[in-house]
């Protein structure tokens, strides 16, 4: 009886080791297969691979168009990044903090573009712009990757910010610090986390958004998704597959080296305080 | 409401660690308060926390406010930090009214229930964070700190993060950090409610210890009238957001302004009767029956209700029981080693709790018990529940 059961409980553990295997399979191998096959010596795209090159990442920082929407992508993630974790930590500061009229309403509302198509979010501030006559400029690019960036971080911080005790303000007030003061000093510090994290994850957003950067880019300016999609359309070229293992690069590597280097500065900084303090 | 604050009445121009604010003697030189309260009412939205609430309290002591939760005690601590709004009346500090003054401005001392050290600040910084923003010299600061560490017993701390600090340990630092800046009022919200039994009892001579050192005007908020008593000039008893009793802890807890004070401290027995026979030495027969003798402070006449106060401690059991005998038998016993605590049924579904000293053996459940207590050991409640005097 007893080792019937062990024997089930065997081909349960077997069963699920099975199935965790297929879905990494299902989702790592696109993945795996892009980055392999960008150093594939072939003139094709594809299997089987007929030596190992680099030759397509030579050819790809030859080319003026691609390093373009790099930087391109890369300017816009990074004024995303900031602005977005600004508007985040003080929304949600004020849904947390404060009690208000319409609080509800602000809340919803602000987590709102996460929840409508992005197409329909790129085709309505298309039509917006038209409407008010104005020109798509890099200025609507980036507002566009803000508004689409925004309800993430501020799910992301509000989340931290529920976390952080009012009792906490509540003291430093008491020991004579202004408002400000006691946000810098105090909230701001143990939001730190919540705001790093909010940062990248507007960045990964903004330099991997593909279909609402179609609708708002200005004429002539490609992203590195739109530059890839309209590669795509001459030819699949090895190049795309080396284009697309630097997207990868980019956006894993960004995170994971930032959580890294918080993870990093937050033992530092246990480890130098007391130090520094022995004045 | 009705002045039920009777041990007022008369102002203690010195000693006075509070009084009702109608008869302190105000601002005064030396006299004046370190906190008035006048009038005041709190509310949020239609819900009123607190109404109609004066004191005074005297630079340099202890005071307690004392009640159930829910009946605005901590809401008041909370207004003098400016924490909490008032709809109404005034608060003032050193004779200095506060009301619009923001919390950071007003210079007291704050301690919560959960300590709230700010965690990713080391001791030094914490406790040195009231010095900071008061523009203090860093020498000086340093100077300060050590000595506020030295003051809680927790000297060579400042690198510690408060993660690495037990619950009391932490509470002495919080406790440093709101009196190292030297402020004008030390607010403590339920300081020890978090702590465990043992932390607990250390804890409370311990403030009480630093608070006369350092002479500070302390009040505290507490639930529990152990605390209450032990460390307190002056308690004031509240319930439902008002007042029922403001004085020593011996006045509180001997005698009794109303029913909810004598049953809140202490849980005394509360004998319903009617007054059989008028005089000096009333007589009181009880609904289960038997007739007492009490004391009185004034006449009454024959009829009138009244209640009976007795602590389980002023009852004594067996043959030390003199006078108002009265007989029943033991419901439950439990034996604490010095002394025992019995629940006895006198009959009419009356129940009544003494705390005696042990002289021969613990009665048992069920047992037929003998006691009586002293008429002068006792106070008489109105049919209203106040203290008659």
């Amino acid at each position: 009886m007893k080792a019937r059961r062990k024997e089930e409980g065997r081909w349960a553990w077997r069963l699920t080791g099975f199935v965790t295997v297929c879905v990494y399979i299902f989702m790592f191998a696109p993945i795996v297969a892009t980055v392999v096959l960008s150093f594939n010596a072939s003139m094709f795209g594809g299997f089987p691979m007929t030596g190992f090159s680099l030759q397509w990442y030579g050819k790809l920082m030859a080319n003026e168009q691609v390093l373009a929407a790099f930087r391109t992508s890369l300017w816009i993630a990074l004024v995303t990044a900031a602005v977005t974790t600004a508007i985040g930590v003080v929304t949600s500061f004020a849904l947390v903090r404060f009690e208000f009229r319409g609080k509800q309403a602000l809340s919803t509302l602000v987590i709102l573009p996460a929840l409508v198509p992005e197409t329909i979010l790129g085709v309505g501030l298309l039509v917006l712009i038209k409407a008010v006559d104005q020109p798509r400029t890099m200025l609507l690019l980036v507002l566009g990757h803000i508004l689409l960036a925004v309800p993430y971080v501020v799910l992301i911080t509000q989340a931290r910010m529920v976390g952080i005790r009012r009792v906490y303000e509540e003291a430093a007030l008491s020991l004579g610090a202004s408002r400000f003061s006691s946000f810098r000093e105090i909230t701001l510090p143990l939001l730190i986390p919540a705001v790093v994290g909010g940062a990248l994850l507007a960045f990964t957003i903004s330099f991997d958004n593909t279909s609402a950067s179609l609708f708002w880019r200005p004429a002539g300016v490609e992203t590195m998704p739109t530059q890839i999609l309209s590669m795509l359309k001459i030819s699949i070229s090895p190049e795309i597959n080396a284009l697309g293992t630097v997207m990868i690069l980019v956006t894993v590597g960004i995170p994971l080296l930032g959580g890294l280097i918080l993870q990093s500065l937050t033992r530092l900084k246990r480890r130098d305080e007391p130090k520094e303090e022995a004045r | 409401m009705p002045d039920r604050n009777d041990l007022s009445e008369v102002p203690r121009p010195e000693a006075a660690g509070v009084a009702r604010s109608a008869a302190a003697p105000g601002g005064a030189g030396t006299g004046q308060p370190a906190v008035e309260f006048r009038d005041i009412d709190i509310a949020y939205g239609k819900f009123v926390a607190v109404r109609d609430f004066s004191l005074s309290i005297a630079r340099g002591s202890f005071v307690t406010l004392l009640g159930p939760s829910g009946c605005g005690k901590t809401t008041i601590l909370r207004s003098i930090a400016g924490l909490v709004d008032i709809s109404g009346g005034q608060i003032m500090i050193d004779g200095r009214r506060v009301d619009d003054v923001p919390i950071y401005k007003r210079n007291i001392g704050l301690v919560f229930q959960s300590y709230a050290l700010f965690p990713h600040k080391n001791v030094f910084d914490n406790v040195a964070f009231g010095l900071k923003y008061r523009d203090v010299p860093k020498p000086e600061i340093a100077r300060r700190v050590g000595k506020a560490l030295e003051m809680v017993r927790l000297p060579g701390s400042e690198k510690k993060l408060p993660s690495q600090l037990s619950g009391g340990q932490q509470q002495r630092i919080a406790l440093a950090r709101a009196i190292v800046f030297e402020p004008q009022v030390l607010l403590l919200d339920e300081p020890l409610s978090a702590l465990d039994a043992n932390m607990r009892e250390e804890m409370r001579v311990e403030i009480k210890k630093i608070q006369k050192e350092t002479g500070i005007t302390a009040i505290f908020v507490t639930h529990d009238q152990e605390e209450a008593l032990s460390m307190s000039d002056r308690i004031v008893v509240m319930n439902a957001g008002a007042v029922e009793q403001i004085g020593t802890p011996q006045e509180v807890y001997e005698t009794p302004a109303t029913a909810f004070v004598a049953d809140f401290l202490g849980k005394a027995n509360m004998l319903a009767g009617t007054v059989s026979r008028s005089g000096q030495a009333i007589a009181v027969t009880l609904a289960a029956g038997q007739t007492v003798e009490v004391a009185c402070p004034r006449p009454l006449a024959q009829g009138s209700k009244v209640t009976v106060v007795v602590r389980p401690q002023k009852l004594s059991v067996g043959t030390a029981a003199s006078a108002n005998r009265l007989s029943g038998r033991v419901v439950s016993a439990s034996y604490l080693g010095g002394s025992a605590i019995y629940e006895i049924d006198i009959g009419g579904k009356t129940s009544i709790r003494a705390n005696a000293p042990i002289t021969g053996r613990v009665l048992r459940e069920g047992e037929a018990i003998d006691l009586g207590f002293d008429p002068e050991g006792c106070v008489l409640l109105d049919e209203d529940g106040r203290r008659i005097s």
